[in-house]
């Protein structure tokens, strides 16, 4: 991992939708340091014109401020602008414009103190049933054993393979507190509700070796719930797949796949 | 004047001392302890409140050394916490996270609302709106007396199994739920404080509908006496919730309801007994349908405060009375529907994100248009340097900071990525400490020679702020960086992240700074103390102000005025041209 991508302001945004966030995040900060200036200049100049001294009289009549009007007007403008010129917009985009879901890759995260589940749904397509009364240690999603469309499920833990330039589709979940699944350089954060499933989707635009970090207090291991997010070309994704696929089915499973039709 | 009286003299059990009544004096515990007088619960409560904030600031001076130096131990006292707590020195993280949601709710709950309206809002209310006492002095002592449990109770928690509640300041359920008995004490100290602030807040809003002075009408008030009913409006309206949401996270955790419990769920490879189907969401909303009102109950009494200093030491009328007027009132409604911008990242709609969304940026202009009138007010004065004016001074660029950092947090976009990162904790304690508290503490200064009869000592004054000023931005500043890089909040170890490591200098920098903050408080506690015996002696108005309060002996008697007072002008008539005096008080008949 790169470490020296990460210093004192925003990481570097390797996502599809994280540009319109950050193009939003410098206009905001721009807009705060002109406004935060320009009030510091006239109130220091309040302060040193205005201070008392032998001779010196306050003034008792209000001033007839035109200019706060206008600074106030100013603010509004900049504010409505932020709001349904920037802010909206980026955010309905990210929100309501998911990506065709036949072209994406799904995953399912389910998040619990203090490790990231991820299940994805083999060469099928099809995520295996899962149900809280399966959990154990082996099985920390909860994977039904006699679904046949689990039998090729790729489970990992605390690690998310995904490929460039395809979107991915995660559907999170937690199985015991609340936790938010967060990827700085995704620009990504949703929390995981038990007892929800929430759809959240990116699109990785260059591979790399990243953080998935909990952003939501979780419990004691809240610091060390850390997962890596490895994002490959479509090749080594593909490679990666095959190689980790669960071993071919045994004689008495081979019926699975004629009960799928 | 006849209900005043009646309400004072039954609330009292005897006379006050200018109705020809003979004055007896009561018992050292009827006076001092059991007190029904508001100065008194308004002294008890700011000092109780004054010990909480130095006691929260110590939690957080703690964590800080992990921080810092994440596993290293702390030297001499990381031996005194114990084994469980600091095990060889070092701090287990179960106890960094008991620290992290106890440094919050006392700071909260135990220090700023208390210190802001149990204490000047109960020393200075009455005295402002020249009433003998509050409306319901039993009330008042009840309040008080309902409050003080609450907080023994909260802070005794550490010593229970398990140690405090340690699921943040905010609780959020499950994890609260299945949190060890900590939480349970917790949620009761709520309860209990929560009930108190009740009390209280019925008892402003009768006193200052009922008990003004003849001649004080609602545009003669001080500005800080708006603030405080709409303050006391807010906690009526909006604690209630909390107050019903711990109780039904009570009955989750001793009667195994599930109100805030999904079925099937988990913990430690464990299916958890219970019935389900509640939602864990439900709390959330409950939660921050009073924590942001709460906000605002922290921010509006130091904006009154700021006010009632910055006109004194200006020697003119605030700019825009009653354009602050209005604000805050607009402040108070607008501060009940915008609760949900804590929750965006929770999955809501997109409807409902937008709503709240948009109301947040609605709420943000009242907030320009009270820095605005805040900033135009010093414009034209002749500006008197006291150390309370150095701290109402220094809130206002302070608040600006807090205030426009709000800004990519209230706006869903950017939210995303700055959602619990440390941007948000630094933008709340912009408003809060160097925000709410500088605003309070120009209030002990300016306040201290009308409850004591003397002055602070002004040296040692500027020499708090000048080094809590500058000690306390060091604390902040740098918290943006980290946010802006990534960093959650509520890390144990933030050196598990690569970009934790990368700003990881900088909470050396903050640690540094809270300590230097603490050295900072040293003068004050020295000057508060050493004050009461050898601080300068005061008539009634040291400050020649203009407001009631000043008309009262410093410090006031029983039943607070010599005479009653009658107000006959505006509350910040200074420099009124063709005036022998640079101030032209409400209570006198000539300027």
């Amino acid at each position: 991992m790169d470490e020296k991508i990460y210093g004192w302001w925003l990481p570097p945004d390797v996502s599809v939708h994280g540009a319109k966030i950050d193009q939003l995040m410098s206009v905001l900060h721009w807009f705060m340091a002109l406004l935060f200036i320009g009030w510091g200049i006239f109130f220091l100049y309040c302060l040193i014109r205005f201070r008392a001294r032998p001779g010196h009289a306050a003034l008792y009549t209000p001033v007839k401020a035109i200019a706060t009007k206008y600074i106030e007007g100013f603010v509004l403008v900049v504010e409505i602008f932020l709001l349904f010129g920037l802010s909206t917009p980026v955010w309905l985009a990210y929100k309501n414009n998911v990506p065709d879901s036949a072209k994406a890759l799904h995953v399912r995260l389910v998040a619990e103190q203090f490790a990231w589940n991820f299940q994805y749904p083999g060469k099928d397509g099809k995520f295996g049933k899962t149900d809280a009364s399966f959990i154990s240690a082996d099985n920390p999603v909860g994977l039904d054993p006699e679904d046949a469309a689990g039998k090729d499920d790729l489970i990992t833990v605390n690690n998310l393979h995904i490929p460039v330039g395809q979107p991915v589709m995660v559907d999170i979940s937690s199985k015991d507190v609340i936790h938010s699944f967060n990827i700085p350089v995704l620009r990504v954060k949703q929390d995981t509700i038990p007892g929800q499933m929430i759809p959240v989707w990116f699109e990785a635009t260059q591979p790399g070796h990243f953080e998935l970090a909990c952003a939501q207090l979780c419990g004691l291991g809240h610091y060390r719930m850390r997962g890596d997010v490895l994002i490959d070309t479509p090749e080594d994704f593909a490679k990666w797949q095959a190689e980790n696929a669960p071993p071919p089915q045994e004689a008495p499973a081979a019926a699975a796949p004629e009960e799928k039709k | 004047m006849s209900v005043q009286q009646h309400t004072a003299t039954t609330g009292n059990g005897h006379g006050h001392a200018h109705d020809g009544h003979g004055h007896h004096e009561l018992p050292f515990w009827r006076k001092y302890i059991f007190s029904a007088d508001h100065k008194v619960i308004g002294i008890q409560y700011g000092v109780t409140a004054l010990v909480f904030l130095f006691f929260g600031f110590t939690l957080m001076m703690l964590m800080r050394w992990q921080l810092a130096y994440p596993g290293q131990p702390l030297p001499v006292f990381g031996k005194l916490l114990g084994e469980t707590a600091m095990p060889g020195g070092v701090m287990a993280p179960e106890f960094y996270n008991q620290l992290g949601a106890m440094h919050g709710t006392i700071m909260v709950f135990l220090g700023v609302v208390p210190l802001a309206v149990g204490g000047f809002g109960n020393f200075v209310v009455p005295l402002q709106i020249g009433a003998p006492d509050m409306a319901f002095p039993r009330l008042n002592m009840a309040s008080y007396w309902v409050f003080l449990p609450g907080c023994v109770l909260m802070v005794a928690s550490f010593f229970l199994e398990g140690g405090a509640a340690q699921s943040g300041w905010t609780s959020y359920p499950p994890l609260s739920d299945i949190a060890p008995p900590g939480q349970t004490a917790w949620l009761f100290a709520m309860v209990l404080i929560i009930t108190s602030s009740l009390l209280g807040s019925i008892n402003f809003i009768v006193t200052i509908v009922q008990l003004r002075a003849k001649g004080l009408s609602f545009w003669r008030l001080p500005f800080f006496v708006h603030a405080q009913l709409v303050t006391a409006f807010l906690l009526l309206l909006a604690f209630p919730p909390l107050e019903a949401a711990s109780v039904l996270q009570i009955m989750d955790r001793l009667a195994h309801t599930s109100f805030f419990l999904p079925s099937g769920l988990v913990v430690s490879g464990e299916p958890l007994k219970i019935a389900g189907g509640g939602n864990p969401l439900l709390w959330q909303h409950l939660f921050w349908f009073l924590a942001h009102p709460e906000v605002y109950v922290l921010i509006l009494p130091a904006m009154g405060i700021v006010a009632e200093v910055i006109a004194n030491n200006t020697r003119k009328p605030l700019w825009g009375y009653r354009l602050l007027v209005y604000s805050v009132v607009f402040l108070g409604f607008m501060s009940f529907i915008v609760w949900a911008h804590h929750m965006f990242m929770t999955g809501m709609g997109t409807t409902m994100s937008t709503f709240f969304q948009i109301t947040t940026m609605i709420i943000s202009i009242p907030s320009v248009i009270i820095l605005t009138c805040f900033i135009m007010s010093l414009y034209g004065g002749n500006i008197r340097f006291t150390t309370p004016m150095l701290f109402a001074t220094a809130f206002l660029p302070m608040f600006a900071i807090g205030g426009l950092t709000g800004l990519p947090l209230g706006l869903t976009a950017s939210d995303i990525y700055l959602h619990d990162t440390f941007y948000v904790i630094g933008h709340f304690h912009y408003v809060v400490a160097p925000g709410t508290i500088f605003g309070l503490f120009a209030g002990v200064y300016y306040w201290y020679p009308k409850a004591t009869g003397r002055k602070l000592n002004e040296t040692l004054g500027k020499l708090h702020f000048w080094v809590s000023f500058v000690a306390i931005n060091f604390i902040f500043m740098p918290m943006f960086f980290q946010g802006m890089a990534g960093l959650s909040r509520r890390l144990y170890d933030p050196t598990i992240y690569a970009h934790g490591r990368g700003v990881q200098a900088l909470n050396v920098v903050i640690s540094w700074g809270a300590w230097t903050l603490a050295l900072a408080q040293i003068p004050f506690i020295i000057n508060f103390f050493m004050s009461l015996k050898r601080g300068a002696r005061v008539a009634e108005n040291p400050w020649n102000a203009t407001t009631l309060e000043w008309a009262a002996p410093s410090p006031p008697g029983h039943g607070n005025f010599l005479t009653e007072p009658v107000v006959y002008r505006e509350p910040y008539e200074y420099s009124v041209p063709g005036q022998p005096n640079d101030y032209s008080p409400q209570f006198r008949a000539e300027a």
